[in-house]
């Protein structure tokens, strides 16, 4: 076919093209996003999922059975609430949040970083319910990291998200290959802490195997663990939630970068660091392969089971003796969407998660995590010596501390993708120097706020 | 086709035009579902390439903005010097080597083991590309089965991690595109071999000319149009790839293997950019025919 002849049908199809495309002409998007009456005024009553025969939809994360143990346990309580459960993993979830939260409003879903989502209007105001629950009352940082003000920073304003429970991060230990490095308690500075490590790469062992490779930066974990033992958490969190004038180039967390390069260079990470994914690292770490890693307690219950007995956690240690200790933790956050069908049974749901005793129960038992709510509510008792019991513990420590910190991966949505990980490669490969790293980071976030 | 022919050569005639109007009728589903689903995306494209929006609220025009900052981001820069990289492994290495299996196939064209070679050689193509990313990082993570022959031989020194190495993993992810395409390009060969006029090879044979002048004198240049389609669909894979990085390494490590397409998606999904994310799908759209169309000019002309 050559072009001449080519040349006439071609033209008509790109007319009927046109033709099609009209209707979209005019510029795309819309301000509906906000539907009208989003205000999270409080009810007169406190909602329920009342007597009739109701269908939730819910949107999950594969992968993690705890939610769908809870709309188990929930319909079991409430026969009348059936549950439509979708399910894909958290990187789907987080492309398909925007999209589906504005077409396909799920009634309850797992949801990534929450200001941008907020800030566009798609996620539904639940002042008006943690008015009528009570959650106002609860120890605030539990939901700070879910409040979104006018301007999409964090950590003040309106509550858009609500969490099944609250997860914390530290450093879990192989107690069998611990004791022949001579660790028998949890190191009480950074310096031992180092020593340990140092230890453990003298005895041929692999003192870390940290997941780094493809689009997850897993460095990221020790580095803001560093941070925490170097500085305080109270400004890290500033730069998580947006706060003007916020940089994660200070000199404090540029002390915590070189001494995670130092850690880089004395050989105490896998040496196929940036090809590890977080499968890997975990089987590698469940397989005895590796004394430490850098991990959530949403591990707990599964090491408890693969690893019974043999799997320690302690806290970052502080660079000073006696320092205070920090821990990335965050809510595991769910919302409901602005065009939601059920927003009240979803609410009643939330709140029952948090306030019920086997709903509690099944927090810790599957999710590993501590539950939300009230700070005397009710705790399942936890077998003393395992890993659940730990993390729950040094819970306890980080509240006394005021140590929660949110992750530095959730600043923005794309910082993780594009900045953290491939920067921390970089300096995995010996190929960024600290003070570039933080100073691209922030030029990054600086960025992305504003774009 | 025809009846357009027909009715722009001789536009008086009622029946000719009738016979038009019928031609066109029979086209029109095909084409209905052409323009809604390839033409009209294209077009919005093209559109949300002008504004800045982030696929859900209301978008702001912006003109020819994210085309100019697409031409001064040195990471969107490189990400395209990437696919360039890959055209060696996705289009120079499959050519070069399918055109060497060809003749070797065609050699012994009458055993039972062309057709076990053949198709050994095509099973690549029937996988799906998500499941050849996942077995080649199998292959070549650090203790995967190219470091065991390795160190087998004695060559420890050169086992690494070849996808998570800042100076292998672009060649690694290449070399999968290789694998995939190898079979591709042989078969497409063999067939354009099997149209080749036997007599030409006899008369060569006649003349004295050995295996190595037959294949430089007759296979190659009868060949001129299958390797100029072979060539075409292996640049394209190369620039306009994304299964492959996606599953293999995700653009890492630290951005070494990042590729237009790989970049389009995490600045519509991941940054919510859909307009840069346009405008960088209408520049890739552009640079694979500035690359392609020559191709074609270059190995139709000579056939005519």
């Amino acid at each position: 076919m050559s072009l001449r002849k080519a040349r006439r049908p071609l033209l008509t199809a790109i007319a009927i093209a046109g033709l099609v495309a009209g209707a979209a002409c005019s510029a795309p998007g819309s301000d509906s996003g906000t539907a009208p009456g989003n205000t999270g005024a409080a009810p007169a009553t406190a909602p329920t999922c009342g007597a009739q025969p109701i269908t939730m939809k819910a949107y999950f994360e594969t992968g993690f059975p705890l939610p769908k143990r809870l709309t188990d346990e929930f319909t079991k309580q409430f026969p009348n609430v059936k549950w439509d459960i979708r399910e894909d993993q958290f990187a789907v979830i987080t492309q398909n949040a925007p999209r589906v939260l504005a077409d396909d409003p799920p009634d309850l879903m797992r949801l990534p970083q929450v200001s941008e989502l907020a800030k566009d209007g798609l996620l539904k105001n639940l002042d008006g319910y943690a008015q009528a629950f009570g959650w106002t009352s609860w120890p605030a940082s539990q939901l700070q990291q879910m409040r979104v003000n006018a301007n999409g920073q964090r950590g003040d304003g309106p509550l858009y998200a609500m969490g099944l429970n609250f997860s914390m991060t530290g450093i879990f230990y192989n107690k069998k290959l611990a004791t022949r490095i001579g660790l028998t308690q949890p190191p009480a500075t950074l310096a031992e802490f180092d020593t340990l490590l140092k230890k453990a790469k003298d005895a041929g062992l692999v003192p870390v195997n940290q997941f780094n490779g493809g689009g997850t930066g897993g460095l990221a974990f020790p580095l803001q663990n560093l941070m925490s033992a170097y500085g305080e958490p109270g400004p890290i969190n500033d730069w998580i939630f947006q706060k003007p004038g916020a940089t994660i180039a200070t000199p404090a967390n540029l002390q915590a970068t070189q001494h995670l390069e130092r850690w880089v260079k004395a050989g105490y990470f896998a040496p196929d660091l940036n090809s590890l994914d977080y499968a890997t690292m975990m089987s590698r770490f469940i397989g005895g392969k590796s004394v430490f890693i850098f991990d959530g307690d949403w591990e707990s219950g599964n090491l408890d089971k693969q690893m019974a007995g043999n799997a320690g956690f302690f806290l970052m240690p502080p660079a000073q003796p006696g320092g205070k200790r920090a821990a990335m933790s965050a809510p595991l956050t769910y919302g409901i969407s602005t065009k939601a069908a059920n927003a009240d049974c979803a609410a009643f749901f939330l709140n029952w998660v948090a306030t019920n005793r086997q709903a509690r129960d099944i927090a810790v038992e599957v999710g590993g995590s501590h539950p939300m709510g009230p700070a005397g509510a009710y705790m399942p008792a936890v077998k003393q010596g395992t890993v659940t019991a730990g993390t729950l513990e040094a819970g306890a420590t980080i509240g006394k501390d005021n140590g929660a910190m949110d992750f530095i991966a959730n600043a923005t949505g794309a910082i993780y993708a594009k900045s953290w990980t491939p920067q921390l490669q970089k300096l995995a490969a010996g190929q960024q120097t600290p003070d570039a790293l933080l100073k691209t980071v922030q030029q990054d976030y600086e960025k992305q706020i504003k774009g | 086709m025809e009846p357009t022919t027909i009715g722009r050569r001789r536009v008086r005639g009622a029946r000719r035009r009738r016979a038009a109007w019928l031609g066109w009728l029979f086209a029109a589903p095909a084409l209905l579902m052409y323009a809604t689903f390839v033409l009209r995306p294209l077009l919005l494209t093209v559109q949300y390439s002008f504004y800045d929006w982030n696929g859900v609220t209301a978008s702001t025009w912006v003109g020819l903005d994210n085309y100019r900052q697409l031409l001064t981001d040195p990471d969107l820069f490189a990400s395209i010097v990437h696919a360039f990289e890959l055209i060696v492994f996705f289009s120079l290495l499959p050519v070069v080597l399918g055109l060497v299996i060809a003749a070797t196939i065609r050699g012994i064209a009458t055993s039972r083991l062309a057709l076990v070679a053949r198709t050994v050689l095509f099973l690549p193509q029937v996988i799906p590309l998500v499941a050849a990313g996942i077995m080649w990082s199998w292959l070549l993570s650090s203790t995967g089965l190219a470091n065991e022959l390795f160190s087998a031989v004695g060559l420890d020194s050169v086992t690494r991690a070849w996808l998570g190495d800042f100076d292998t993993a672009l060649p690694a992810v290449g070399v999968i595109g290789a694998w995939v395409l190898v079979g591709l390009c042989t078969l497409l060969l063999l067939a354009g071999m099997s149209k080749i006029d036997p007599a030409l090879y006899e008369a060569a044979r006649m003349d004295g000319a050995g295996a190595l002048r037959e294949f430089f004198a007759i296979t190659l240049p009868g060949l001129r149009q299958e390797i100029g389609v072979c060539v075409t669909v292996t640049v394209i894979a190369a620039l306009a790839s994304f299964d492959i990085v996606y599953i293999a390494t995700q653009g890492g490590p630290g951005n070494s293997t990042m590729v237009p397409g790989l970049e389009i998606y995490y600045l519509a999904f991941s940054e919510r950019e859909v307009g840069m994310a346009s405008a960088l799908a209408v520049a890739l759209v552009i640079l694979v025919l500035v690359c392609v169309l020559p191709i074609q000019r270059l190995t139709r002309d000579g056939s005519r």
